[in-house]
């Protein structure tokens, strides 16, 4: 469903080439729930944007849902949902309920269907209460449910969630991750979650991709990725012993951590 | 199965996002009723202004001075749906955050989406921002009837097209420059000059005056005006500003390819 082969991408910057990315080799299966881990301005949201049509790779390849991302960018962003947990779909001055209708329209879903997915939403995520709502009135908690039922409710066969518990207190965090592994796992929904919450990692995925210095460092299950620091009792512990080890290796080129992320820096 | 983008999206999204337009504008109204009153004030200003313009030149520009009066009034009524002074669109801070990415991953077209917006967003500053300046002038003053309400609404319709793509392609000049404000100041400069609000462009002479006349801000206020008088010839009048609308969104949608490529391909 998704797959990378020795995808790159450079960005010049005040005239140096730097590497965001080098030669990243993944594939990902259908129905996967798979973990993207790494530290800052290691490459995860330039991998992100690849995969998602928004940045062309500089070399390899990548293909999602069967398609190149960036020449057939319409036909891929009707199949894939996207949640950017630092940023929102939603309409700041309009109630939660006119954001989810305009999903309707932009992806022409039948009003029979919309209305199930809709009401099946409503039922997992608990958003009957606030879809009355104007969005700047919802706690981030109620807005990130509102942002993944936004993601959803075209049913995309793949779903990118770039930090979507970033900022939420233990429950709401609980309630985002329930809703996921149940959606996700009923719908046979690919899914790959960056994230910086080792517990989303813990209790969505199976499969973890860690991404370091612009390349695949690590590829395997939770268990395996625990073994890498036996001794280490909890995985926060494993994943920060990882990040330590890769600083000791010196960085050539040393990366700029703004510019593979963001586009404001980007563009 | 060709791809264009935009062209794949439900007929309905758009009329909806100019509803979504006009509402969200609607939730700021005691924002667009202060500028109603400001720009009203200033409209009494400027009346006696061009009052005693057509007091020592009576005739100037072909308006009488009820004319000029009502020029005054109108080109008020304007600064609000044709954002005379800038704004409106809420890209450049989307490309400056970083959330155009969110633009970027939509199956539509960046520019119709922003258009459909902006037409909801002129619908409401046109009743809010543009009813009370009118009024108080004719109260005040006294302003002659429309010579052709039906071409004048059109051409009010038009004119916010031609000021959406204009401000659109302002607004997307921030992918290359980083930062819009320097570009906002020089757009500023020229819509409120240009458009006819500081002063009738039709009471400029020679070359600098037909230039004022043929460029693409008198479509934004002088024109829809001239409309209104009856002192220009409605089809002319629409027809320039038709044209000056194609080809302003043609450019738009040039620059929003190239700004896709550069984002996309270059990165940087």
């Amino acid at each position: 469903m998704i797959e990378a082969d020795g995808a790159g991408r450079t960005f010049r910057v005040r005239g140096r080439v730097v590497h965001a990315v080098r030669d990243l080799s993944f594939r990902v299966a259908a129905g996967e729930f798979v973990a993207c881990l790494g530290p800052n301005g290691a490459g995860k949201s330039t991998t992100i944007k690849m995969l998602t049509g928004i940045l062309t790779p500089t070399s390899g390849r990548v293909r999602v849902a069967g398609l190149d991302p960036s020449r057939r960018r319409t036909a891929l962003a009707r199949r894939i949902g996207v949640v950017f947990g630092q940023r929102t779909t939603l309409w700041w001055d309009l109630p939660l309920r006119d954001s989810l209708e305009l999903v309707r329209l932009l992806y022409k879903v039948d009003r029979k269907v919309f209305r199930e997915r809709l009401d099946e939403m409503c039922d997992l995520l608990d958003l009957g209460g606030f879809l009355a709502t104007p969005v700047r009135q919802l706690s981030l908690g109620q807005r990130m449910r509102g942002d993944i039922a936004a993601a959803l409710l075209h049913d995309p066969v793949v779903l990118v969630l770039d930090e979507p518990t970033i900022g939420l207190d233990v429950v709401s965090k609980a309630e985002v991750r329930d809703f996921l592994r149940r959606r996700c796992a009923e719908h046979g929904t690919t899914v790959l979650l960056t994230t910086h919450d080792l517990g989303d990692v813990e209790r969505l995925c199976r499969r973890v991709l860690l991404i370091d210095h612009g390349r695949l460092a690590f590829d395997g299950t939770v268990d395996e990725l625990r073994a890498t620091a036996p001794g280490r009792a909890s995985i926060e512990d494993v994943v920060a012993e990882l990040y330590l080890r890769s600083r000791t290796t010196p960085r050539t080129p040393p990366l700029p951590l703004p510019a593979p992320d963001g586009p404001s820096a980007t563009a | 199965m060709t791809v264009i983008p935009g062209h794949g999206a439900a007929v309905s999204l758009y009329p909806r996002l100019a509803w979504y337009g006009f509402r969200r504008h609607a939730t700021y109204w005691a924002a667009a009723l202060a500028g109603a009153f400001t720009n009203t004030v200033f409209g009494v200003l400027r009346a006696y202004v061009l009052i005693a313009l057509w007091q020592a030149r009576p005739g100037l520009g072909g308006y009488d001075a009820a004319d000029a009066v009502t020029f005054t009034f109108l080109t008020q009524a304007f600064i609000g749906p044709m954002q005379l002074f800038g704004g409106g669109l809420d890209l450049p801070e989307r490309i400056r955050t970083g959330d155009v990415a969110l633009d970027l991953v939509r199956p539509a077209s960046l520019q119709l989406w922003c258009l459909s917006e902006d037409l909801g967003r002129a619908v409401y500053l046109f009743v809010v921002r543009g009813g009370p300046p009118t009024l108080v002038g004719a109260l005040l003053f006294g302003i002659v009837a429309p010579h052709a309400p039906a071409a004048f609404f059109l051409s009010v319709a038009l004119g916010v097209v031609v000021s959406f793509a204009w401000r659109y392609i302002v607004a997307l000049a921030t992918c290359w420059v980083m930062d819009d404000r320097g570009l906002a100041v020089l757009s500023m400069v020229l819509t409120t000059f240009f458009s006819g609000l500081m002063l009738p462009l039709t009471i400029f002479p020679g070359w600098f005056g037909d230039l004022s006349r043929a460029l693409p801000w008198s479509a934004m206020a002088q024109v829809p005006a001239d409309v209104y008088l009856g002192t220009a010839d409605p089809a002319r009048a629409l027809g320039f500003q038709a044209l000056w609308a194609a080809v302003l969104l043609a450019l738009g949608a040039l620059m929003t390819g190239a700004a896709r490529r550069k984002v996309v391909i270059q990165g940087g």
